[in-house]
C-alpha cells in the first residue's frame, strides 16, 4: 500500500512534468503537422536561460522570463525558418527542425560549456513539504505540480474562454475552413509555435533544476514526448493530458514490480532459460523494462486505433 | 584582397590535406593517435580526458622524453560508435602512428581490441598498440585479452574491491543497482562477488539493473531501496542516472550512503552538489586531496598547477603513469616500433609524483594502480568544481595489493 | 520552377532504362579505380582511410536507396529503418562465425543476401504491422519499433552481444574467386560489386508495375484504391524489399568492420538515412546516393578537422530544405531543361557571382564557429587552432572582426546576388515556357 501512494504520487509529478514538455508539442504538432523535433532542445534552452536569470535576479523572474525569451527563439524559428520551409511540405519542416537539434546542442555547448551548470532549487522551496510513510515529499514537487496545474488551467480557460482561443481551437480541427473565414492563419501559427515552446521553456525552467541541466538533457527527452503526443491523439490536450499521466504511472509503478513473464509462466510448468533470445526475452523482470512500455504502448494503440487515444482525427 | 586569395588558397590546401587523409603535423614528434567522443551528447568525457592530456603531455614531455623528441596527440573523434573508431584506426595506421589511445566506452574498447588484433595479424609491416586509457570492463583484459591491447586504469574487479575494503564496519545491509550494459552488468557480478569474499555479514537486500540513460525520475527506485531497507546503495551509475538518483533521494530526506564508482568524473560534483555531503563516495585512481594527505609536497605541486588553469579535478594519474610507462618503454626498445615498445611494456614499472608504484601486469596488460576510496565532504583543502566539497581518502589501496587474478591466456606474436 | 521539378520527379519510362544503365556502368568503372588514386607508393600500401570511408559510401548509399524506396516512391516516413540495416548485420556477422566454423559451407560473397533475406523476414512481421497505416501513424510504429529494438539489443546478449556487440572474423578461406579478404581493397570491391547488383535491382523495381503502383499509392490513395489494387499489400511489398536491401548493406557492413554493435540498429542511423535521401534527393532514383556520399563525408572528413561538424551538418540541412527542398539531385535537374535549350553558358557569370560572396560567408561562418568553440572548449584542451592553414591567436580581436565581417558583409552581398540570380533565373525560365509551347 505504501508503495502503491508513493508511487502515484512519484508518477503524477513525472506525468505533469511530462505534460508541460507534449502539451505544446501537441498544439504545434496538431496545428502545424510539425513533428518539432527541436522542441526538446527549446526545453533545454528554457533550462539554460533560467539558470543565468535566477543567477543574477533570482528564481522567481527566471519563471517569467526564461519561458518568454523560448517563445522569442520559438517565433524566430516560425517566422525566419518554418515559414519559409512550410511550402515544401512537412518532411522538409522535419528536417528543419532536425537540423536545428545539432545547431542548438552545440550551440550550448559553445556558449556554456560541456560541463553541468550548478542550476538548483531555490532555497525557499528546498524544504520538506509533508511526510508519507517515512519519506518526505519535497516542496518543489508540489511547486511543479502546482505550475503545471496552474499552466493546465490557463491553457484550458485560454482555448475555451478567449476568441484567439476558439481560432486556435478552430484552426486545430479545420485549419483551411479557419483560413477561408479570413484569419490570418499564419499569425496563428506564429503565435501556436512561440506559446508551444514558451510551454516548452516553461517546463525547463522548473525541470532544469529538478532534472540535471546540461548538453545533453534533450536527447533522452525528445522521443518519449512524442510518444505522449502520439498517444494521446492529435488535437486533443485532453489526450495529451490523460497520455502523459499514463506514461509517468506506467514508468514508475513497472518499476516496482520485479516478476517477469517468466514467472507468470513458471506455474504453469514452462521453466525458461535466459541462454535463447526468446527465453531471454520472456525472463526479464518488469523493473528492467520499463522504459520501454511506452513505446510498446504506442506502437500497439496505433496499430488499432491510429488517432490516438482521443484523436480527433487520423494522424 | 591579397589575404582574401591567400585565405581561399589555403582553404584548398586544407582540403586537399583531408582528400589525402593527411593534417599537416609538426615533424620530429612520436604520434599518438587518441579517440574518443569529441561531439555530440557525450563530448564531455572526451573534452575532459583532452584537457588532462594537454596537461599531461607537457609534463611528460619535459621530465621523460621519448628518444629525446616529444609526444604529440593526434585527436579523433569516435561520437561514442565502434564504427567510427575503426575508421579512425584506419586513418592512423595509413600515417604509420603506431599508437592509438581511447578512453570512453567499452563497447568501442572491444570494438578496438579486435580491430587492432585483426590489423595487426594482417598487416605485419604496419602494427599499432592500443593504449586503453579508460575502458574499465574486466572482461577485455579477461576473455577478450590481448597482446595488441595495454590497459593503463584499475578495471572494474579492482575497483569492486577497494569500495569494498572502504566499506565502513557499521554498514549491515546494501542495495546494488547499476546499468544496464556491458559495464553496469560486471560492477553487478563483481561488487556481489567481493561483498560475499571479504565482507559475508553485510546483507544485499536488494540488486536491479537500470536501462542506461532512460531513466528520468528515480523516485520509484528511491522508495524500493527505502522499501528493502537498505542503508547503503552501491552503484556504477555516472552522469545523469546517478546525478538524477542522489537527487531523488535527498528529496525523499532518506539518510541512504552512496558508494558510487564513478562519482569523481567531470560534472559529478557540480551536478550533485551539497546533497552528496558525507553520504557520497566514490573510489577513484586520484584526487586533489590525496597529496596533502600524504604530505607530498611534489604531488600538490602537480595539483596546484593544474588548478591553475582549470576548474574541474585532476584525476587521470593513471594517464600520466600511462605516458612516462610508455616514453620509458620506447626508450628501452629505442624504437617506436609497436611488437618490441609492446615486449618492453610488459612489467614495466613506473612512479607518479607521489612516489607510488605502478607496473604493467605481463599476464593480462593489466595496469595495478593505488586507488582511493573517497568520501565527498567540506573538510578538504581543495574542493571540487567550485562546489566546497571535496573528495577525502576513507581508504587507499596499494598496486601490489589489487593484483588480483586473471583468466587471460595471451597469445604473444613470434615476432 | 514548379514544372522542372515535377519533371523530376517522373519516373523513368521503361524505354530509358538504357541511359541509366550507361551511366551506372561508367560510375562503376571509377568506382573501381577510386582507391588507386590514394594508393601511397611510396610504402605500396591503400590508404585504409580512404578504403574504409568509400566502404562506407557504399553500403550507406543501398541503404540510403532502400530508405527511398519507402519515403520517395511509396510515400512512407520511417523513423526505424535502421532495424533492418542492423538486424542484416547481426544476421551476417553469425553467419560469418558459422561459415568460419564450418558448419555452413557458403562462400563469403553470398552471406550478405542471406543476411538480406533474414532481414527481409523480420521487414514482413513488422511491415505487416506498420503499413496497415499511414503517414503520422506509419512513422510513429516505425519509430517505436525502432527504439524497442535498439533497447532490446542492448539489453539481450543471446543474439545482439549486448553492448560490447558481437563480433566474427571475415577470413573464412572460402570464396567464390579465391580472395582472402584480409586486406581492406578486397572488402572495398565486394562493396562495390554489391552496391551495383543492389543498386541495378532496385533501378529495375522501380520499372516494374509494382513500382509504379507505389507511386500511385503515394500520389493518390484513393484512387489506386478505386483502380482496384490494395495499397496496404503494395506498400507491403515494398517494405519488405526494401527491407532485403537494407539487411544487405548491413551485411556488408558487417563484413567491413567484422563487429556488429547497437549502434547500427539505433534511431541515430535512420535519422541518417532519411537526412541521406532528403539531402540527396527523393525524386531522382540516383539523388541518395548523392545523398550518401556527402553525409559519409561529412561524418568521417569534416569531423576529422573540426568537433563543431554537427553545426556545419545542421547547417546544411537548414540550407537545403530552405532553399533546395528537392535535394542536390534536384537542383541537378533543375537545370536539364536549360540544358536541352543549350542555355547553360549565360549562366556561368551569373554563378560566379553567387560562389564568390557564397565562399566569404561560408569562410565567415566557419571562422566564427571555429574560434566561438575554440574559445569555450579547444583552448583548455590544448589545442592551437589553425584556421585555413594559418595558426590563429584567438586572443586578439583582428581575426574575429575579420571572420565576423567577412560572414556579416559577405551575407549581406550573398543575398543582394542572390536576389539578382533569383530574378534572372525566373526570366530565364520564363523565357523557355513559349519556346516549349511552341514545340508542342
Amino acid at each position: 500500500m505504501e508503495i502503491v501512494i508513493v508511487s502515484l504520487l512519484n508518477g503524477l509529478v513525472y506525468g505533469m512534468l511530462l505534460f508541460m514538455l507534449a502539451s505544446g508539442l501537441t498544439l504545434i504538432f496538431s496545428m502545424m503537422g510539425v513533428l518539432n523535433f527541436a522542441h526538446a532542445s527549446v526545453w533545454m534552452l528554457g533550462a539554460y536561460f533560467a539558470y543565468e536569470v535566477s543567477r543574477f535576479i533570482g528564481f522567481l523572474p527566471a519563471l517569467i522570463i526564461a519561458p518568454l525569451l523560448c517563445a522569442a527563439v520559438g517565433a524566430a524559428i516560425e517566422v525566419w525558418g518554418l515559414r519559409r520551409v512550410h511550402h515544401n511540405g512537412h518532411v522538409a519542416e522535419l528536417l528543419f527542425t532536425f537540423g536545428l537539434v545539432f545547431i542548438i546542442q552545440r550551440s550550448v555547448q559553445m556558449i556554456w560549456g560541456m560541463l553541468p551548470m550548478p542550476y538548483r532549487v531555490p532555497a525557499a522551496l528546498d524544504f520538506p513539504l509533508f511526510t508519507i510513510y517515512g519519506a518526505n515529499f519535497p516542496a518543489y514537487r508540489g511547486f511543479m505540480l502546482f505550475i503545471s496545474a496552474l499552466m493546465l488551467l490557463a491553457i484550458w480557460l485560454m482555448l475555451k474562454k478567449t476568441r484567439i482561443g476558439l481560432i486556435i481551437q478552430g484552426a486545430l480541427t479545420h485549419p483551411n475552413m479557419v483560413s477561408s473565414l479570413g484569419h490570418n492563419v499564419p499569425l496563428v501559427f506564429t503565435t501556436v509555435f512561440a506559446g508551444g515552446c514558451g510551454l516548452a521553456g516553461l517546463a525547463g525552467v522548473i525541470g532544469g533544476n529538478y532534472l540535471v541541466t546540461e548538453s545533453s538533457m534533450a536527447d533522452a527527452m525528445g522521443p518519449i514526448v512524442f510518444v505522449v503526443v502520439v498517444f494521446g491523439g492529435l488535437g486533443s490536450l485532453g489526450g495529451c493530458f490523460i497520455a502523459s499521466i499514463l506514461m509517468g504511472m506506467i514508468q514508475t509503478f513497472a518499476v516496482v514490480i520485479d516478476a517477469s513473464i517468466g514467472d507468470v509462466l513458471k506455474p504453469i510448468g514452462i521453466a525458461l532459460s535466459s541462454e535463447t533470445l526468446l527465453g531471454e526475452i520472456l525472463t526479464v523482470p518488469m523493473a528492467r523494462i520499463g522504459p520501454l512500455l511506452p513505446y510498446l504502448l504506442m506502437v500497439f494503440i496505433l496499430l488499432f486505433r491510429p488517432r490516438g487515444l482521443m484523436g480527433t482525427r487520423d494522424t | 584582397m591579397m589575404p582574401f586569395v591567400r585565405q581561399i588558397a589555403a582553404s584548398a590546401f586544407a582540403l586537399t590535406a583531408l582528400c589525402l587523409g593527411q593534417v599537416a603535423h609538426a615533424q620530429g614528434t612520436i604520434k599518438i593517435g587518441y579517440v574518443d567522443p569529441l561531439s555530440g551528447a557525450f563530448a564531455q568525457q572526451g573534452d575532459a580526458s583532452l584537457k588532462h592530456f594537454a596537461y599531461l603531455f607537457d609534463r611528460v614531455n619535459a621530465e621523460n622524453p621519448p628518444l629525446g623528441k616529444k609526444f604529440e596527440i593526434v585527436p579523433y573523434d569516435s561520437k561514442l560508435q565502434p564504427n567510427e573508431a575503426l575508421i579512425a584506426l584506419k586513418s592512423v595506421t595509413d600515417q604509420n602512428i603506431p599508437f592509438i589511445m581511447h578512453c570512453a566506452g567499452s563497447n568501442v574498447a572491444a570494438a578496438l581490441i579486435d580491430g587492432v588484433a585483426k590489423h595487426n595479424a594482417r598487416n605485419p609491416d604496419n602494427r599499432v598498440i592500443y593504449l586503453n586509457c579508460g575502458a574499465l570492463a574486466s572482461d577485455l583484459t579477461n576473455e577478450k585479452c590481448d597482446f595488441w591491447h595495454f590497459r593503463f586504469d584499475a578495471n572494474t574487479g579492482m575497483r569492486a574491491e577497494t569500495l569494498v575494503r572502504g566499506l565502513p564496519k557499521t554498514l549491515q545491509s546494501v542495495y546494488v543497482l547499476n546499468q544496464d550494459y556491458l559495464f553496469g552488468q560486471t560492477l553487478q557480478k563483481e561488487t556481489k562477488d567481493f561483498l560475499a569474499k571479504l565482507r559475508p555479514d553485510i546483507k544485499i537486500v536488494g540488486e536491479e539493473l537500470i536501462p542506461l540513460g532512460k531513466v528520468k525520475d528515480f523516485s520509484p527506485y528511491i522508495s524500493k531501496i527505502k522499501a528493502s531497507g537498505a542503508q547503503a546503495l552501491i552503484t556504477g551509475n555516472w552522469g545523469p542516472d546517478l546525478n538524477l538518483m542522489m537527487k531523488a533521494g535527498a528529496d525523499a530526506g532518506f539518510e541512504l550512503d552512496y558508494y558510487t564508482y564513478l562519482a569523481h568524473v567531470v560534472g559529478g560534483a557540480t551536478a550533485v552538489g551539497a546533497t552528496g555531503e558525507n553520504r557520497l563516495y566514490t573510489v577513484t585512481e586520484f584526487h586533489p586531496n590525496v597529496p596533502v594527505e600524504q604530505k607530498s609536497v611534489e604531488g600538490e605541486k602537480f595539483v596546484t598547477e593544474w588548478r591553475k588553469n582549470h576548474d574541474f579535478d585532476l584525476f587521470q594519474m593513471n594517464n600520466y603513469v600511462l605516458l612516462t610507462m610508455l616514453a620509458k618503454a620506447i626508450n628501452k626498445a629505442s624504437t617506436t616500433d609497436a611488437y618490441k615498445v609492446a615486449l618492453a611494456l610488459e612489467d614495466i614499472t613506473a612512479k607518479d609524483p607521489l612516489g607510488h608504484d605502478y607496473r604493467m601486469r605481463k599476464e593480462d596488460h593489466q595496469l595495478l594502480e593505488p586507488l582511493y576510496a573517497s568520501k565527498f565532504t567540506k573538510d578538504v583543502k581543495y574542493d571540487s568544481e567550485k562546489t566546497g566539497l571535496g573528495w577525502k581518502t576513507v581508504a587507499a589501496v596499494e598496486g601490489k595489493d589489487l593484483d588480483q587474478p586473471t583468466t587471460c591466456k595471451m597469445k604473444r606474436p613470434a615476432s | 520552377m514548379s514544372t522542372t521539378l515535377r519533371a523530376g520527379a517522373m519516373p523513368a519510362p521503361r524505354s530509358s532504362l538504357v541511359g541509366p544503365i550507361f551511366r551506372i556502368f561508367l560510375i562503376f568503372a571509377l568506382c573501381m579505380a577510386l582507391p588507386w588514386l590514394f594508393y601511397n607508393y611510396t610504402t605500396g600500401r591503400h590508404s585504409g582511410f580512404m578504403l574504409t570511408m568509400f566502404s562506407q559510401m557504399g553500403m550507406m548509399a543501398i541503404f540510403a536507396l532502400s530508405y527511398n524506396m519507402l519515403m520517395g516512391q511509396a510515400g512512407l516516413l520511417s523513423f526505424g529503418h535502421a532495424v533492418f540495416f542492423g538486424l542484416g548485420g547481426y544476421f551476417c556477422i553469425h553467419l560469418l562465425t558459422a561459415a568460419g566454423g564450418g558448419s555452413l559451407p557458403v562462400p563469403l560473397e553470398i552471406l550478405p543476401l542471406i543476411a538480406g533475406l533474414c532481414s527481409m523476414l523480420v521487414a514482413i512481421v513488422f511491415g505487416y504491422m506498420a503499413t496497415r497505416q499511414r503517414a503520422t501513424a506509419f512513422a510513429m510504429i516505425t519509430m517505436g519499433i525502432g527504439e524497442l529494438v535498439a533497447t532490446a539489443a542492448v539489453m539481450f546478449h543471446a543474439f545482439f552481444g549486448g553492448e560490447g556487440g558481437v563480433s566474427s572474423d571475415r577470413m573464412i578461406d572460402r570464396s567464390l574467386f579465391g580472395l582472402t579478404y584480409s586486406q581492406g581493397v578486397q572488402v572495398y570491391y565486394l562493396i562495390v560489386a554489391w552496391s551495383f547488383i543492389s543498386i541495378l535491382a532496385m533501378l529495375y523495381l522501380t520499372t516494374t508495375p509494382l513500382g509504379r503502383m507505389a507511386n500511385a499509392c503515394r500520389d493518390n490513395y484513393e484512387r489506386a484504391q478505386f483502380m482496384g489494387y490494395d495499397p496496404k499489400f503494395v506498400r507491403f511489398i515494398q517494405f519488405a524489399l526494401s527491407g532485403l536491401f537494407a539487411g544487405i548493406a548491413g551485411g556488408l557492413s558487417a563484413i567491413t568492420y567484422e563487429i556488429v554493435t547497437f549502434d547500427s540498429v539505433s534511431g541515430a542511423l535512420s535519422a541518417n538515412a532519411l537526412l541521406m535521401v532528403f539531402i540527396g534527393g527523393t525524386n531522382a532514383f540516383g539523388g541518395p546516393i548523392l545523398g550518401a556520399v556527402l553525409i559519409t563525408l561529412m561524418q568521417s572528413g569534416v569531423s576529422l578537422i573540426s568537433n563543431s561538424w554537427l553545426v556545419y551538418v545542421g547547417v546544411l540541412f537548414i540550407g537545403m530544405v530552405t532553399f533546395a527542398p528537392a535535394g542536390l539531385a534536384g537542383l541537378i535537374a533543375m537545370h536539364s531543361p536549360l540544358q536541352q535549350a543549350g542555355r547553360l553558358k549565360p549562366l556561368i557569370v551569373p554563378y560566379i557571382r553567387i560562389v564568390v560572396p557564397g565562399l566569404v560567408t561560408l569562410i565567415g561562418f566557419v571562422g566564427v564557429v571555429e574560434l566561438l568553440s575554440f574559445k569555450t572548449i579547444g583552448a583548455a584542451q590544448g589545442k592551437k587552432l589553425v584556421l585555413f592553414g594559418n595558426p590563429i591567436d584567438a586572443t586578439t580581436a583582428q581575426p574575429w572582426l575579420i571572420v565576423t565581417g567577412m560572414f556579416l558583409l559577405g551575407g549581406l552581398w550573398l543575398w543582394r546576388e542572390g536576389r539578382w540570380f533569383h530574378t534572372l533565373w525566373e526570366a530565364m525560365m520564363a523565357d523557355l515556357k513559349p519556346k516549349k509551347g511552341a514545340a508542342q
